[in-house]
């Protein structure tokens, strides 16, 4: 589809480009408008008033430099996440893992930024980043060689290696490398050397530029490259690409890698950027948010930028809310699961809007028994 | 009308003025007919002219858009397969609608469950099965697996899963396509016998020889319309091929002789295994020359399909070697092949031929898109290269479309094969192998796919044909090489074969002997 | 047609043995070393088979619901929220009405809701089900978090049930016959959807369904009729699962508290080769690990609780990947089915 816009875009008019455009984002806007009606209506029935939690929300969220701020370093790691998912999307797997990849990517990160010592600020951020995205890269390569050699769906394998993940990293932060400062007793490792902290411009976090970056990078290998034309093919045919002469499964590998990569690197700004160190359950849901803002993203690497910032900035506004209108944050949850379902179920949203374009999230992925 | 037709004759069924719809194609319009009971009755099409659609909708599985249906005359309301088997339809389907993990007896039963309270009685169902397939002369074993059977007798438990539920109107639909000639032969004995016990029965087929054969009578249709109604007593092959096509066609292809030069494939002693690790091409041998057609004959399922998936790279040897103009190549790389000259028109077209979703530009780079000029060294791809090359090739091959933007997924079968056909035959070849070139096309694409490899074959290309039709084999290839059970039996000169022979070896004959 | 020539076919006998042998070689090695511990120590052994059968009630009742779609051609991963929701709905009728068949049934009632949802996702809009399971698990979380207020009490759970001379048969009575009502339930449950799926007319057609739906459409099955109805069903057995959580076993409720055991349940079912007895036995398994766990805590043998708890998931891994037999995975299992 990206390739039939591109070859066309040459010769159109601003306004077939306006047209073009809102028949790309017509389905999402709709699905998280209908998402917020629901939403208050779930607030009304529950004796909440849905405008002051809305506002209180959206006053959380933009209502201040401050609060933008907030937002921007809550999208950070979620742009990550749903890049990591989107990723793999191209080539049809489904990386449920990218949250057991986050995890990882989290606790390696921190590790590097406590444990390595003596290295200038910059030079130590970007080796702990680094580390973080090999971690992820590295937990994720299990399940693309199962997968790849194996046959074993990459659904199952990632869902289980997350509790793998869950307990691994449990084990080591209640274990191994616990904190020990101050007769600490919560499981959680030391705190990372100032040198390996994410700086932020003003307001606005360093990694947030980051992950701009990344999205660029992925969108090209994805269009530009045989790389990406590999990964596509392989996603949308394998029979097709075996013929072709690719290499079916390194392929399928390189993707889960390259996609733990990006999750782990979430994790890593996630880390590095805003919790100092790592504690289970700090990033819990992180993995799963993905999904939600791949597909709400139409799994393009640049719609995950708005829809990402849009998730941040429910996360970023919820204790606003819940301070000033006393809503529990949890309505957050709900609303995330509403867009996820009218996003995905883009029949109703385009019934309800009469757009006519074509299926939307580009989600080409088989069943479990198809093998 | 209803009255008089009653008192001119004894309708099993009739169709009346059905049209179907489907978005943006009519695949049934206004078509009527009507089935005598006993009797034969060929439905006869090219690919897509709207048979199945048809028998579908009979069946209940399509819901018309107009028209009604008359059983024994009588107006009948079809909304559904439950309603149809009420009514006495029964229908085998091109693909067979049986469950691999299900026992013969459990697909036999299943929607007509015999029960004893609330647990299913397979006892009582084998019984049954057993006494129907004595009355019909129909041997199945009720407690194989079905996946375990070959196709031949799936064919027989399809037949039988419609006597079962007790039909007397039975739609065959393309039967003759997975057995062989002498297999049909006996498929044509069992539906004349079936005629005999009150059985009337609807044939649907795109070969002009069976119906000769042994239809009563024949419709035709064409684009979704019928054309006809004639009867094999009153017209020949050429006859029927006129009214299937609407023009004049050639039954035989215009080729000079052949002159084979170099040796340019070579196969030695090439043994290859399936999934299941079972040896299921054994020891095979042969050669290819340049500026010949070698035809390879067989009924489906005994090697030819693995066989060709290895001399094209997608399938691994257990041993053996093959030469591609001396040089012996590597298995499974199907790269080293496109690269030293090989092209490859695959069996399925949708599955390995091309990419359904993407652009013609994309599908006509498939197997070249890392070459210069379509990419740099860099893994950067150039999509006005891409472009400009997918341009060239749909003027040159005469691809209908609106432009090389359009999704593959969105052409006619017809012009999907030529893409592949313009990507593979554009190349600089020395072997070309095209695997059911034509399967499942029209007329004029046949024509068109038919004369473009003879013209490789011309250019001294070394050519291998793969047909199940065997007379596509047979007006195609210079020579024929026959495989059984994994073995080449014989190669033979295409000039002296016959259709009979050629089946009788298809089916294990001995070549010796004759 | 003369030639009957079939290829070498395999008795159901042997079949089963191929499948089953490692399953049956790990359940008589457990049965050995149970044996043995007993006879060292009888109150531990009885008090770890007890545990054993507790922990693997939500697992076996959350294989069940997962094992009702997939059988059919609908890949479950929301029983986790499935669970969740019931053992809210559940606790919240507890704390309303005091009368805990009545909220067994809403929590039953609950989870069916939230089967006919991915039903709906799955069938009729024919959603990617991997979703339309994400769907529900969000879900769940958000709306049982957001409608929970800390502070809710209830008066009671299930209690024990004793049967009689049963319960004093040495080492399995107290475990197997001395439960609360759910995990009597449990047990019947298993039996009576083995015998649902394999005996009844009802079983024959969710599996053709699950496995080739078009031929059982062609045969006048209602793919959608026997998708809808497996997948309502399922979501009922894991609405019974949250309330043996709420109602059985802690008799509270607190955000989250599933805590991962629907994942654990499709764990479970894949471990137990879809099958109700498999299922049955990898829960027994996994809950028996989790039991040896906490007795090895009171023995003072550290294992870190955290490589008993990754054991189900690693072993699903393993047999998933083919290492330890084949699983057959329904052929259309996640493929929406369209009909023309």
């Amino acid at each position: 589809m990206d390739d039939q816009q591109n070859s066309d875009k040459n010769n159109t008019s601003a306004k077939d480009r306006l047209s073009a455009l809102w028949q790309v984002v017509s389905v999402p806007v709709a699905a998280v408008l209908l998402a917020l009606l629901i939403g208050a209506v779930i607030l009304a029935v529950s004796g909440a008033n849905p405008i002051e939690a809305y506002a209180a929300l959206l006053e959380g969220s933009f209502g201040s430099m401050a609060a933008f701020g907030r937002t921007l370093s809550k999208a950070t790691p979620l742009i990550f996440s749903g890049l990591a998912v989107a990723f793999a999307f191209k080539a049809g797997l489904f990386n449920i893992g990218a949250q057991g990849q986050l995890l990882f990517g989290a606790l390696a990160s921190a590790v590097a930024g406590f444990a390595i010592t003596g290295l200038p600020p910059f030079l130590h951020t970007t080796l702990s980043l680094l580390i973080g995205a090999t971690a992820g890269a590295l937990f994720a390569y299990i399940p693309g060689a199962l997968k790849a050699y194996t046959g074993a769906h990459e659904v199952i394998t990632t869902i289980m290696l997350n509790y793998v993940a869950i307990n691994i990293t449990d084990y080591i932060t209640d274990g191994p490398l616990k904190d020990t400062a101050n007769g600490n007793i919560v499981a959680r490792t030391p705190e990372i050397l100032d040198s390996a902290k994410i700086p932020y411009l003003g307001e606005i976090p360093a990694g947030f530029l980051l992950a701009i970056l990344a999205v660029v990078v992925v969108w090209w290998i994805l269009q530009r490259t045989t790389l990406g034309y590999e990964i596509r093919t392989v996603g949308l045919s394998p029979h097709a690409a075996k013929y072709a002469g690719m290499r079916v499964p390194f392929t399928i590998i390189l993707t889960m890698v390259i996609s733990g990569f990006l999750a782990g690197m979430g994790g890593a700004v996630e880390t590095l950027g805003i919790v100092g160190r790592y504690q289970p359950g700090f990033n819990v849901g992180l993995g799963f948010d993905g999904i939600t803002i791949a597909l709400l993203g139409k799994t393009s690497p640049f719609g995950i930028i708005p829809a990402a910032i849009l998730i941040g900035a429910m996360k970023a506004g919820a204790s606003t809310m819940q301070f000033e209108a006393g809503v529990a944050k949890e309505i957050t949850d709900v609303i995330q699961a509403l867009i996820l379902f009218f996003v995905t179920a883009d029949m109703i949203v385009r019934k309800l809007i009469r757009s006519k374009t074509e299926n939307g999230t580009g989600v080409t992925l088989s069943g479990w028994g198809q093998e | 009308m209803t009255e008089k037709i009653q008192k001119e004759e004894n309708l099993a069924l009739e169709v009346r003025h059905v049209t179907k719809r489907f978005p943006g194609v009519i695949a049934n319009d206004d078509v009527s007919f009507s089935l005598k009971k006993g009797e034969i009755h060929a439905l006869l099409g090219e690919n897509g002219a709207g048979k199945s659609t048809l028998m579908n909708v009979v069946y209940g599985l399509y819901a018309q858009d107009e028209g009604e249906f008359l059983i024994d005359n009588k107006v009948v309301e079809i909304n559904g397969p439950s309603d149809a088997i009420n009514y006495g339809i029964g229908m085998v389907h091109q693909h067979f609608m049986l469950v691999p993990v299900f026992t013969v007896a459990e697909n036999m039963i299943l929607g007509s469950e015999v029960t004893k309270g609330t647990s299913l009685d397979l006892r009582r169902a084998k019984k049954e099965i057993l006494e129907i397939s004595e009355a019909y002369g129909l041997k199945v074993d009720p407690d194989a697996l079905v996946e375990n059977l070959p196709v031949g007798v799936q064919q027989r438990v399809e037949i039988l899963k419609a006597l079962y539920r007790n039909a007397n109107i039975l739609v065959l639909d393309e039967p003759t396509a997975v057995l062989t000639p002498q297999e049909a032969e006996d498929l044509f004995d069992v539906m004349r016998e079936l005629t005999q016990k009150g059985v009337s029965i609807i044939f649907i087929t795109h070969k002009l020889k069976e119906i000769l054969n042994v239809a009563d009578r024949v419709t035709v249709m064409r684009r979704g319309k019928v054309v006809g109604h004639t009867k094999p007593s009153e017209t020949d092959a050429q006859g029927l091929a006129t009214m299937m096509v609407g023009r004049d066609v050639l039954l035989q292809v215009e080729k000079t002789p052949a002159k084979p030069k170099e040796v340019v494939l070579e196969v030695n002693h090439l043994k290859i295994n399936d999934e299941r690790d079972i040896e299921v091409v054994k020891n095979v041998s042969f050669n290819v020359r340049a500026g010949e057609i070698l035809g390879i004959a067989g009924i489906q399922g005994n090697g030819q399909t693995e066989l060709i998936e290895a001399l094209t790279g997608l399938r691994d040897a257990k041993s053996g070697e093959i030469h591609l103009s001396g040089e012996i190549i590597p298995f499974e790389k199907p790269r080293y092949l496109v690269e030293h000259g090989m092209g490859h028109v695959p069996e399925d077209r949708h599955k390995h031929g091309l990419v359904l979703a993407y652009n013609l530009a994309d599908n006509t780079v498939l197997n070249t898109y890392y070459q210069k000029p379509f990419a740099s060294k860099m893994m950067v791809r150039n999509d006005q290269a891409v472009l400009s090359n997918a341009i060239e090739l749909i003027k040159r091959f005469d691809v209908r479309s609106p432009g090389a933007h359009v999704a593959a997924g969105t052409l006619s079968g017809g012009n999907q094969q030529k893409v592949i056909v313009a990507r593979e035959f554009s190349r600089p070849l020395k072997v070309l192998i095209a695997n059911q070139p034509t399967r499942g096309l029209d007329v004029g694409s046949i024509e068109y796919i038919h004369k473009e490899i003879i013209k490789m074959r011309d250019d001294g290309v070394g050519v291998i044909v793969i047909s199940a039709e065997l007379d596509e084999i047979l007006s195609l290839s210079d020579r024929i090489a026959i495989m059984f059970r994994g073995e080449i039996v014989t190669i033979i000169d295409a000039e002296s074969a016959t259709r009979e022979q050629l089946g009788l070896w298809m089916a294990g004959a001995n070549p010796e002997m004759a | 047609m003369e030639n009957t020539n079939t290829l070498p076919t395999v008795t159901p006998q042997q079949l089963f043995f191929k499948r089953w042998t490692t399953t049956i070689m790990v359940a008589l090695g457990i049965i050995a070393i149970t044996i043995w511990q007993y006879m060292l120590d009888p109150q531990a052994t009885e008090a770890v088979l007890a545990s054993t059968v507790r922990s693997s009630t939500p697992l076996v009742l959350g294989a069940l619901c997962g094992l009702m779609g997939e059988r059919s051609g609908v890949i479950n991963i929301g029983i986790e929220g499935q669970m969740l929701m019931g053992a809210f709905i559940g606790f919240l009728a507890n704390v309303w009405t005091g009368n805990l068949l009545f909220s067994v049934f809403a929590a039953v009632f609950s989870g069916a809701i939230m089967g006919l949802l991915l039903a709906y996702m799955s069938v009729t809009l024919k959603m990617d089900q991997i979703i339309g399971g994400t769907v529900i698990n969000i879900l769940a979380l958000g709306l049982t978090g957001y409608f929970y207020q800390v502070g809710l009490t209830t008066d009671g759970k299930m209690q024990s049930i004793s049967l009689g001379f049963l319960a004093d048969i040495p080492i399995i009575g107290p475990a197997l016959f001395n439960n609360p009502p759910i995990t009597y339930a449990t047990f019947v449950l298993v039996f009576l959807i083995h015998y649902i799926l394999f005996h009844t007319k009802w079983g024959l057609r969710s599996r053709s369904v699950g496995e080739h739906p078009r031929a059982a459409d062609t045969l006048g099955v209602n793919v959608f009729k026997v998708r809808y109805i497996n997948v309502i069903a399922g979501g009922a057995i894991a609405g019974l699962a949250g309330a043996f959580l709420t109602l059985e076993a802690v008799g509270s409720f607190e955000r989250a508290m599933t805590n991962g055991r629907g994942f654990v349940a499709l764990a479970v079912m894949i471990f137990g080769k879809f099958t109700p007895f498999g299922a049955w036995g990898a829960a027994l398994l996994f809950g028996f690990a989790n039991a040896i766990q906490t007795q090895l805590q009171f023995a003072d043998i550290q294992v870190p609780h955290q490589f008993i708890g990754m054991f189900p998931y690693i072993l699903t891994i393993i047999v998933l990947s083919g290492f330890v037999g084949r699983t057959h995975i329904p052929a259309a299992d996640g493929v929406p089915y369209e009909k023309e």
